[in-house]
């Protein structure tokens, strides 16, 4: 089982993204996703930068892949990730249909990230006929619904043709507006948001009105309210799950990558369980809704 | 320029073809289509029925099979659209990739339009569905401004549909798990949004509160509107301030962008609301043809009628309409 970090799906001072990509040069880590993939304002590391990063952590051994915006609307949007498609020394995470569109139209294999509706052995298929190499599967799947996808004889024909990946670890992404949310609760819209994402990185919290929390503000993406954790699932992923991601924080990310490693590198007796934090959910996992938080 | 109006039943189909619809859409009984609701959608016998109804009529039927397929359950899936097309719909509305392979494998002579739940917001997406499965029409998710609109009119090898009046969904539709998040049930897997399964009402006399799978979405005081709890349009705090942090209560209306959308060639405009009731239909339907005509006979003079928006405004969500992303201060 390989362990990914995920792209940083909040917006960090350049100085802080780049000590934050050299702790992960030094981690246990497998592969890295790089690139913006939420809103194409945030320009504190640009499509240069991230293949200078790129560069330097396949030097240090990892693997990469680039990932790219989920909600493209402006052309501008659009000739960028061409951009991003038509190079061809790394590969790219698609999370749109448009960067499908444009990697196969290439025959350059991809991979496809969680925001791509790939519920089905038939859709699956597909997507590996097109080139798909690398699949991180729709946050809402359960691993029973995995399972039974990845049983059908159609995909089972193409499974070793591709990756599977599930994000383990982190905020989920679980919409994507038109609208700014975080330039919203500071009463501006979004052409005049002075990238206000910056003063958040973590997000903004949303509680109900009895203080539980219920979503996370990302700018024009929408996180869950908890932290999706499955730590303590990893054994029941041998054999259908090859890669755990886990999704960058603000802080104790490093911490919580050696917690992955430890645990898929310990013994069976070791594994039996870590408590998974009382505020941590993996509810999704277990085939109930996302928000709960299964300790059995 | 199609009026696309929706029906639940067959006598919301009947008020939506008496009230100058071009084309109506339906879905059938069961999870095959993104508005599951008890007692809506129709089944194989009133299908046929919705077909020789509309075509009686010389318009058209659109049935939408717009939900993801689940493992294990092709057949179910494959079981709606071979019944759609041999009901007589003209068209089918698919978002997954499974049914738009199979349909346009199964039925090449169906034209297939792509739903609004493929989330298809710019050219390189529409191009994929042309080329792969030959998608004769796109329904634009509600994200995009007219400006955005506009540039995809303008270059688009498919034409466009978008969506003119009813509940407004705030997320690119097809990518929001919210409601999976907190009840276990998505619009792309159950063809639900915060299901009514979910709701509590605590009324403790003197604040009514409303709940979704346990998760408090809006409390409401004495005299206050009280809408459904959609858990994207609830009153929720941001480091002290209560506020709607998604959307407000409101409904989408863009009858003031009419000839705008007309002059960017946009094939059909499309009435949300499968869900409601056939008197909703007839009401919003009459009006939408009144303005389309009045569009069409002469764009440069054409003007919103005060009656126009009072009948939709009475008819919306929390008595609000908004332009929603059309408008790009909404964003």
């Amino acid at each position: 089982m390989k362990l990914t970090v995920g792209p940083v799906a909040y917006y960090w001072p350049r100085a802080e993204m780049n000590a934050f990509y050299r702790d992960i040069a030094d981690s246990e880590v497998d592969r890295v996703y790089l690139g913006e993939t939420v809103c194409s304002k945030r320009s504190e590391l640009n499509a240069a930068d991230y293949l200078t990063l790129a560069q330097e952590f396949r030097e240090a051994g990892k693997e990469v892949v680039l990932s790219t915006l989920t909600l493209l609307e402006a052309p501008g949007e659009l000739k960028a990730l061409r951009r991003f498609c038509e190079q061809r020394e790394f590969l790219v995470e698609a999370n749109d249909m448009a960067a499908v569109q444009f990697l196969s139209e290439q025959r350059l294999p991809f991979v496809v990230g969680s925001a791509i509706n790939c519920y089905n052995p038939s859709t699956f298929v597909q997507l590996v006929n097109l080139g798909m190499v690398g699949w991180n599967i729709p946050v809402e799947l359960s691993r029973d619904w995995l399972a039974a996808l990845l049983a059908d004889p159609v995909a089972r024909a193409k499974r070793k043709e591709t990756w599977v990946e599930v994000l383990g670890f982190g905020y989920l992404p679980l919409a994507y507006s038109a609208r700014c949310f975080t330039a919203r609760s500071v009463d501006r819209s979004k052409d005049d948001c002075r990238l206000v994402c910056l003063n958040y990185p973590g997000g903004r919290k949303v509680r109900s009105q009895d203080g539980s929390e219920v979503f996370t503000l990302n700018g024009i993406q929408t996180q869950s309210g908890q932290r999706y954790n499955l730590i303590n699932d990893l054994a029941g992923m041998h054999g259908l799950v090859d890669a755990i991601r886990l999704c960058p924080e603000p802080d104790q990310t490093l911490n919580w990558i050696t917690a992955f490693h430890d645990a898929l590198n310990a013994s069976p007796s070791e594994t039996q369980y870590r408590r998974l934090p009382e505020t941590d959910v993996n509810g999704y996992w277990h085939k109930l809704e996302g928000m709960r938080h299964v300790n059995e | 320029m199609e009026l696309l109006c929706p029906a639940g039943s067959l006598p919301a189909l009947k008020a939506a073809i008496d009230n100058g619809a071009d084309a109506v859409y339906v879905g059938l009984k069961g999870d095959t289509n993104a508005r599951r609701f008890a007692g809506l959608n129709l089944d194989y016998t009133q299908l046929k029925t919705a077909a020789h109804l509309t075509h009686q009529a010389g318009r058209k039927l659109h049935v939408a099979i717009n939900t993801f397929v689940h493992p294990e359950r092709f057949a179910d899936w494959q079981a709606a659209v071979d019944d759609a097309v041999e009901a007589g719909a003209d068209v089918l509305i698919l978002a997954d990739m499974a049914m738009l392979e199979y349909a346009s494998r199964a039925w090449p002579e169906t034209e297939l339009h792509l739903s609004v739940q493929a989330s298809a917001t710019n050219l390189g997406t529409i191009e994929f569905y042309r080329k792969q499965y030959g998608v004769s029409r796109v329904v634009l998710p509600r994200v995009l401004s007219m400006a955005q609109v506009r540039a995809l009119a303008s270059k688009s090898t498919v034409p466009l549909e978008v969506f003119a009046f009813g509940s407004l969904c705030i997320m690119a539709e097809g990518r929001c798990y919210l409601s999976s998040y907190m009840t276990g049930e998505s619009p792309n897997t159950s063809g639900a949004c915060s299901p009514a399964a979910y709701v509590r009402w605590n009324d403790d006399g003197d604040v009514l509160e409303s709940r979704l799978n346990g998760v408090l979405i809006d409390r409401f005081q004495p005299g206050e509107r009280a809408g459904y709890p959609t858990l994207c349009k609830g009153r929720f705090d941001v480091e002290g301030s209560r506020y709607h942090v998604l959307e407000e209560p409101t409904s989408l209306n863009t009858l003031s962008l009419l000839p705008e959308l007309y002059r960017e060639g946009i094939r059909a405009v499309k009435i949300e609301g499968r869900q409601r009731s056939a008197a909703y239909v007839a009401e919003v339907t009459r009006v939408w043809r009144q303005a389309i005509d009045a569009v069409i006979a002469n764009e440069q003079s054409f003007g919103v009628k005060a009656e126009w928006d009072s009948t939709l405004a009475h008819l919306s969500e929390g008595q609000q309409t908004t332009l929603g992303a059309y408008h790009r201060k909404w964003n």
